[in-house]
C-alpha cells in the first residue's frame, strides 16, 4: 500500500432513493493517516454514503475506493481491515456485553479464534466498559451502548475506522474518552473517518473535514484549508462611519450594512464591515523588494481612511471561524435539510 | 456456525417454544391416562392404542403438533431468520464484519433446520418418556399387523423424526425469503405462519385435489407409512423431492433478494 495515498476515494458517488437524491454526485478524498469529518446536518446524507462505502447499499451510481480496492467488489479483503460503527449501535439485547462481540468477531473469518478472549478483553477495556462485560446488553443505558459499538470496531488492528455519529448519547465524559480514543488510533496509525452534525466535535478531533449539505459535498479538505476557504472581512471601528464607507466602496470594497450589528463601546463609535477576499492580498513576510502593491492589503486600507480624515479607531481583519463556514455552507439553525 | 447456533439456542424464546412442544405429548398422555378409566369403545385408532403401548403417545403427540404447533414454532425462527437481525439492527455489523450475503443466508437455513430437527425430536423424546411412565411398553404391532420389538420401534422413532425434519425444508425455505422481504421479524414470522395453513386449507379442498400434490404441507402427516411393514419408503421419497424443490425455488427466490438488497436497517 502505498503511504500517503487515500484511504477512501469516491467520485459521482450519488444515491437516489425513488425521486429524492440523498447523495448526489460525492468526491470524497481521505487521506491515510488522517482524522477526517465528515460534516453535515442531520438528513444531509452522511449515513446513507457511509453505507455505500460499506457495501451495505448499492450507490446508484459513481465509483468507490477504500483502502486502495474497489468497493463494492472486493468487500471480502477490505472489509476485515475495516472498523464500524453505523448509524448506531446493534445488539442482541439477550446477550451480554461479551458475548455480543465475541458473536461479531466471530462473523469475521479473518479474526484469529485463539486470541478472540483478550481481544474482545481489550476492546471492552478500551472502552472503558471492563465492568459491564457480562451484563445482558438490555440492561444497557444508550451510551454504554455506543461504547460497546466502538468497541466492536476495535476488535481487530484496523487500517480504517469509520465512526457515524460516535458521541450520540453520551455524556460529555465519554465524549472526550472518544476523542481521546480518536487520537490513540491515529497514533497507531489508523485512519478515522468521523461523521457528526456538530462542528465543535470535528473542530476538535479532526486534521481533515468534509461539509455536506443535502446530499452535495460543498467543501473538503485540511481544517487550515478550510479555514482560509472563510470569508474574511475588515472591521473599521470608527465614529465617522459614513467617510469610512465611501472611502472602502471607493477601493472596491462592497460595504455591509450592518452586517452582524455588533455592540461597539461607545468611545469606538460604529463598526463598519465589508468582506475581504484572501486572493486580494498576501500576508506573510513582507519583503519590499519583491513585493508589488495590492491596493487591498489592510495597510493600504488603513493609510487611505487616514488619508480622508476618518478616525479610526480600530482596525482587525477577521478570519472567519470554521463555525461562520459551516452556518454560511449549511445555513443555521435546526431545520433538516431536504 | 456455532455462533448462530449458540445465539439461537441462548434465547429463552428458543426454550419456551420447545419446552411448549414438550407438553403436548404430556398433556396428550394425561388426559388418555384420565379418561381411559372409563373407557369407550371411539376416538382415532392411535389415541385407542395408547393405553396398550405408551410409545403411541409420541405419535398422536407429532400428529397433533404438526398442522399448527410445528409450523407455528418454524414459522417464529425461520421468519425471524434475517427481519431479526435487521430488526436489532445487527445486520449491518454482521455484514461488515464481513460475512457474505450467501454465506449469512446458508447458516441462518442450517440453524433454523436444527430448530426444526430439535423440535420434533424434543416431541417424539417427550412423548416416548411420558408414555413409557404412564402406560406399559411392549412389543409395537404396525399398521400393516406385524409386531415389532423395542429396538426396532425406536429406530423407527427416529426415521419418523427425520420425516417430520425434512417435510419441514419446505417450510422453513419460504420463511427464509419472506424474511429478506422486511425488517419486522413479526410480519414475517405471521406471514410464514399463515402459508402453512393456507397449504392445509387448500389441501383439503376437493376440487383442488390437481394442485395437492405440489402443496409443500401434502405429505406432512404421510409419516405413518413408515410404521408399515415392509417399510412404505415411496411417500418418504416423494416428500424429500417436494421439499428439496421447495428449498431450491425459495433459497434462490431469497439469495436473489438478498444478494442486491440495500441493507438500511
Ligand atoms: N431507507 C430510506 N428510504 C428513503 N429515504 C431515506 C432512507 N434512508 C434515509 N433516507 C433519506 O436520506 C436522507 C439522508 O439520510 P441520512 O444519510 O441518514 O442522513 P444523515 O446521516 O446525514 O443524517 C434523508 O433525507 C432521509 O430522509
Ligand atoms: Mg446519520
Amino acid at each position: 500500500m502505498p503511504e500517503g495515498g487515500l484511504a477512501i476515494q469516491t467520485r459521482g458517488l450519488t444515491k437516489v432513493f425513488g425521486r429524492q437524491t440523498v447523495v448526489n454526485g460525492i468526491d470524497l478524498s481521505v487521506p491515510r493517516g488522517s482524522v477526517f469529518g465528515f460534516l453535515g446536518p442531520n438528513g444531509s446524507g452522511k449515513t446513507t454514503s457511509i453505507r455505500m462505502l460499506l457495501g451495505l447499499a448499492s450507490a446508484t451510481s459513481g465509483e468507490i475506493t477504500v483502502l486502495g480496492q474497489q468497493m463494492p467488489k472486493r468487500a471480502g479483503t477490505v472489509l476485515p481491515r475495516v472498523g464500524a460503527l453505523i448509524e448506531g449501535p446493534g445488539f442482541y439485547p439477550f446477550l451480554s456485553g461479551t458475548a455480543n462481540l465475541r458473536r461479531l468477531d466471530s462473523a469475521d473469518r479473518f479474526a484469529r479464534t485463539s486470541t478472540r478472549t483478550a481481544r474482545v478483553g481489550e476492546a471492552l477495556e478500551r472502552v472503558g466498559l471492563t465492568h459491564a462485560a457480562g451484563k445482558k446488553v438490555r440492561a444497557y443505558s444508550l451510551g454504554m451502548k455506543q461504547r460497546l459499538g466502538i468497541a466492536n470496531a476495535l476488535l481487530t488492528p484496523r487500517d480504517l475506522i469509520v465512526l457515524d455519529e460516535p458521541t450520540n448519547g453520551l455524556d460529555p465524559q465519554g465524549t472526550r474518552e472518544v476523542r481521546n480514543l480518536v487520537r490513540s488510533l491515529t497514533a497507531e496509525g489508523t485512519t478515522v473517518f468521523v461523521s457528526s452534525h456538530l462542528l465543535a466535535e470535528i473542530e476538535q478531533m479532526c486534521t481533515h473535514a468534509a461539509v455536506m449539505r443535502a446530499g452535495n459535498l460543498v467543501a473538503q479538505g485540511s481544517l487550515d484549508e478550510l479555514r482560509q476557504a472563510g470569508q474574511s472581512r475588515v472591521r473599521v471601528l470608527t465614529p465617522d462611519p459614513g467617510p469610512a464607507r465611501r472611502v472602502l466602496a471607493e477601493l472596491g470594497l462592497a460595504v455591509e450594512v450592518d452586517a452582524d450589528g455588533r455592540e461597539t463601546h461607545p468611545l469606538d463609535g460604529e463598526s463598519v464591515t465589508a468582506p475581504l477576499d484572501a486572493g486580494n492580498w498576501v500576508d506573510g513576510p513582507i519583503d519590499a523588494g519583491t513585493r508589488t502593491d495590492r491596493p487591498l492589503d489592510p495597510e493600504r486600507i488603513v493609510a487611505a481612511l487616514v488619508a480622508a480624515g476618518v478616525r479610526v479607531r480600530g482596525f482587525a481583519v477577521e478570519r472567519a471561524s470554521l463555525e461562520d463556514l459551516f452556518v454560511a455552507l449549511t445555513g443555521e439553525g435546526f431545520d433538516v435539510a431536504q | 456456525m456455532g455462533s448462530e447456533l449458540a445465539v439461537l439456542f441462548r434465547r429463552r424464546r428458543t426454550w419456551v417454544m420447545l419446552l411448549a412442544l414438550a407438553l403436548i405429548p404430556v398433556l396428550v398422555a394425561v388426559a388418555v391416562r384420565i379418561s381411559s378409566a372409563g373407557s369407550s369403545g371411539r376416538g382415532p385408532a392411535f389415541i385407542e392404542q395408547i393405553s396398550q403401548n405408551g410409545l403411541f403417545v409420541a405419535l398422536v403427540a407429532l400428529t397433533i403438533c404438526i398442522p399448527l404447533f410445528l409450523p407455528l414454532t418454524v414459522g417464529v425462527v425461520a421468519g425471524d431468520t434475517i427481519s431479526g437481525e435487521a430488526n436489532l439492527g445487527t445486520l449491518r455489523y454482521l455484514l461488515v464484519s464481513p460475512v457474505g450475503r450467501a454465506r449469512l443466508l446458508l447458516v441462518k437455513f442450517v440453524a433454523a433446520m436444527a430448530f426444526c430437527l430439535a423440535a420434533t425430536v424434543v416431541i417424539v423424546l417427550a412423548g416416548v418418556l411420558i408414555g413409557a411412565a404412564l402406560f406399559p411398553v411392549g412389543p409395537v404391532t404396525l399398521l400393516s399387523g406385524d409386531t415389532i420389538g423395542s429396538g426396532e420401534a425406536a429406530l423407527r422413532a427416529l426415521l419418523i423424526a427425520g420425516y417430520v425434519t425434512v417435510s419441514l425444508l419446505g417450510l422453513t425455505a419460504i420463511g427464509l425469503f419472506i424474511s429478506t422481504l422486511t425488517d419486522i421479524p413479526v410480519g414475517a414470522m405471521a406471514a410464514t405462519v399463515v402459508i402453512s395453513i393456507v397449504s392445509q386449507v387448500l389441501d383439503s379442498l376437493p376440487q383442488l385435489s390437481a394442485l395437492h400434490p405440489w402443496l409443500f404441507s401434502h405429505y406432512w402427516l404421510d409419516f405413518a407409512d413408515l410404521l408399515r411393514q415392509p417399510i412404505e419408503w415411496s411417500s418418504f421419497g416423494t416428500n424429500t423431492l417436494l421439499q428439496l424443490a421447495y428449498l431450491a425455488v425459495f433459497g434462490t427466490l431469497a439469495y436473489g433478494r438478498f444478494a442486491s438488497k440495500d441493507v438500511l436497517s
